[in-house]
């Protein structure tokens, strides 16, 4: 099936489990937000998917197009197709971001292919006009010295340029003002389409108003504990997230 | 011949390639140890005259009074057993000016190492020594009739005395330190350059120094003088195949830069991890002359090295830019020394070093500012990044300046290549050793800018095969 599929997925850190029995299906050609408060497990999801080692998966399973990806690599995973943005950018001083996108899509030729630079570089300073980032930005060490704004503007980029299966937005929209939290939007839904699936972590509705889900889901306790349509996150957003709670509670 | 003899295309210096050897018939052979009769023999064949083979005894005489230096540097040291060492092989032909002309095995050698291919495409000259003696040297017509004179030690001894003479172990006494001592007994092959007033040579002139016996030492001596107003960038490159027992490279370099030359001195040394590397480079500036080393240490077993320039004249400059890289089993320890002698002048030292796996870097830095001097600057900067949590580095840097009338800078980091980072990367679809490979080559990317670009290039595969196997 052409989804990305979290089965019952029981996670830990450092003997904490975070994630207890999550499931969650996004098909390709759906956006799905996932909302939660604090603490909830919502960055620990994104970090389990792509593969981050300091967490270990007790139970469960995550699939991708049917394929288990638990025991892949993580640059396997994004080879095969998972895309995350970060929502703390790493720095790699001495590395310039044409040279690392240049790499990323390195990765995914076959042996001794070489990427065409020409087209590579049309391709990216086509993207860069699209989300409104200077041309001096390629010779730039990645995200170093970067404001918050240009660090997920450039997660945007790598996205596009990279052209994932299944993207995973983790809280993007933190650190943007208004003006940067537009542009992002407009370069994710520029990207929406039925060959692709994302799942947009957020903490907020406002992200929401610009990239539409056509799902949403409320993450509590490490567990999908509401679903409904775009329509809940403003619920939510107006009722807050005890509201979500005190709801379980009392059907428990 | 032991390995076999593909022929690996463009200018390719990884370790592997520089791994074979050749069986070669020495005609000349000092055989095993070290005494008074081990210099006769060397200056026999050299058929030398008597105050060369008075000042190799007088520095034999040195080296046996000077002990280790291991109170300061490494313990390893005293795994060298200089009674096993031999200090003299040779094929017994002078150095030929055609390819054609040197000996097959050689040949082929250099072939491999693509010194002659490096050689048509960006080289005015090129020297090329194996073992003891250099088996080809050439200089392009174009550069010798404008008076500059490129040839091996021994020649520069014979037909240049004049010139020879006057700076020969001036710069660098024989007593300086116990390895200076050991090349000025048994000193063998290098380079003796001298470019005449105002001549700006335009490409640079290249050695290259391949060790090819098991159980050798190999002693070039080099000197380097660049008269008023000239310029010269020269280059050297050396590699060695893997034996199980140790090897000894042990060089000393002299530069002189008279009043307003130039000298800039670029090594890469891709020495296997059983070479000693002890290696003695100073030059020195007269009046607004600059010096500039540009040094890269990847391999050997345990590399000592710190070139220094004594800025003797007013406004002279001094430089070191430095990458070092010390993989399992290796100790890089490197540095520079800068004497000020002179009012205005200016010294830079930039270091990189990288540690990998339970690979050891040393820093290791001398800055000298006396107080009768006005006006002078040193800017010094050292950063070391560690790869593995084994891996070790250590700076020791020795900054003397008195008087009020100067300005230093001292800069240290250490950084470490963090999971946050490797996470990342490979996110974007890198392997850990791509994504490790990437973080090392930026983290020495603004130095190894300052190699020429055809090294530049051979540079970052270098390090990223160094870096290949780092992983866990």
């Amino acid at each position: 099936m052409s989804a990305i599929q979290i089965n019952n997925l029981h996670a830990c850190i450092d003997g904490n489990e975070i994630l207890k029995g999550l499931s969650l299906t996004v098909p390709k050609g759906e956006v799905h937000a996932i909302m939660g408060p604090n603490g909830s497990g919502k960055s620990t999801l994104a970090k389990v998917m792509a593969g981050h080692e300091e967490y270990e998966i007790s139970s469960g399973d995550v699939l991708l197009d049917g394929k288990s990806l638990l025991g892949m690599d993580v640059d396997e995973r994004s080879r095969a197709g998972l895309f995350l943005a970060f929502q703390y950018p790493a720095e790699i001083p001495g590395v310039s971001n044409a040279n690392f996108l240049r790499a990323a899509r390195q990765a995914r030729l076959p042996e001794g292919e070489e990427i065409d630079a020409v087209s590579f570089y049309k391709e990216m300073y086509d993207r860069m006009d699209q989300l409104g980032i200077d041309r001096k930005f390629t010779g730039r060490s990645v995200n170093e010295g970067f404001s918050g704004g240009e660090k997920k503007r450039n997660e945007v980029l790598q996205m596009m340029m990279l052209a994932p299966k299944y993207a995973i937005l983790d809280e993007t929209d933190s650190g943007l003002d208004i003006d940067a939290l537009k542009i992002v939007a407009e370069g994710v839904n520029a990207m929406r389409g039925p060959e692709r699936g994302f799942l947009v972590i957020t903490h907020y509705q406002r992200l929401l108003d610009y990239i539409v889900p056509d799902y949403v889901h409320v993450l509590s306790g490490g567990r999908i504990i509401r679903s409904g349509d775009k329509d809940l996150a403003l619920e939510l957003e107006e009722k807050g997230y005890d509201w979500v709670n005190e709801d379980e509670l009392a059907t428990t | 011949m032991s390995n076999d003899t593909d022929t690996a295309a463009g200018i390719d210096i990884d370790r592997d390639k520089g791994d074979f050897h050749y069986d070669v018939e020495y005609k000349h052979d000092a055989g095993r140890g070290l005494t008074e009769e081990t210099i006769d023999y060397i200056s026999n064949v050299k058929g030398e005259d008597e105050w060369i083979t008075d000042f190799r005894k007088r520095a034999l005489k040195i080296f046996e009074d000077k002990p280790m230096p291991t109170h300061w540097a490494s313990e390893d040291l005293k795994a060298i057993n200089f009674d096993e060492i031999r200090y003299y092989l040779s094929g017994g032909n002078a150095p030929k000016r055609s390819w054609e002309d040197v000996p097959d095995e050689m040949k082929e050698t250099f072939e491999r190492l693509g010194i002659p291919e490096q050689e048509r495409k960006f080289l005015a000259g090129v020297e090329a020594q194996f073992d003891s003696e250099a088996a080809y040297s050439n200089i392009k017509a174009a550069v010798s009739d404008q008076g500059v004179i490129f040839v091996n030690s021994s020649e520069g001894l014979a037909d240049h005395p004049e010139i020879f003479r006057k700076w020969f172990g001036k710069v660098i006494p024989s007593g300086d330190n116990k390895f200076s001592a050991l090349n000025s007994a048994v000193f063998s092959g290098g380079s003796f350059i001298y470019v005449p007033p105002g001549v700006k040579v335009k490409h640079p002139l290249q050695a290259y120094f391949r060790i090819n016996a098991e159980q050798f030492g190999q002693f070039e001596r080099t000197l380097i003088i660049v008269d008023e107003g000239a310029e010269l960038t020269y280059m050297e490159g050396c590699t060695a195949p893997k034996f199980e027992t140790a090897t000894l490279h042990s060089a000393v370099v002299e530069l002189v830069a008279m009043k307003d030359a130039k000298i800039q001195y670029i090594t890469v040394q891709n020495w296997s991890a059983n070479v000693f590397n002890l290696v003695t480079k100073r030059g020195l500036a007269h009046e607004n002359a600059e010096i500039r080393w540009i040094d890269c240490n990847i391999g050997s077993r345990l590399t000592m090295k710190y070139p220094g320039v004594i800025m003797k004249g007013r406004k002279a400059r001094g430089e070191v830019i430095s990458i070092a890289l010390a993989n399992d089993g290796q100790h890089q320890d490197t540095g520079a020394k800068m004497i000020h002698a002179a009012d205005e002048t200016t010294s830079n030292v930039v270091s990189k070093s990288i540690s990998v796996g339970e690979g050891r870097s040393t820093y290791r830095g001398q800055v000298h500012i006396p107080k009768h001097l006005k006006g002078c600057k040193n800017n010094t900067e050292c950063d070391a990044l560690l790869i593995n949590s084994a891996s070790r580095t250590d700076t020791y840097p020795a900054i003397t300046v008195r008087g009020n009338q100067h300005a230093t800078q001292h800069e240290a980091s250490v950084s470490q290549v963090s999971e946050e980072q490797i996470f990342y990367m490979q996110q974007r679809g890198l392997s850990e050793a791509e994504a490790i490979s990437l973080s090392v080559n930026g983290f020495v990317n603004d130095l190894v800018r300052e190699f020429p670009m055809e090294y530049s290039v051979e540079l970052k595969r270098l390090i990223d095969l160094e870096m290949e196997g780092s992983v866990g």
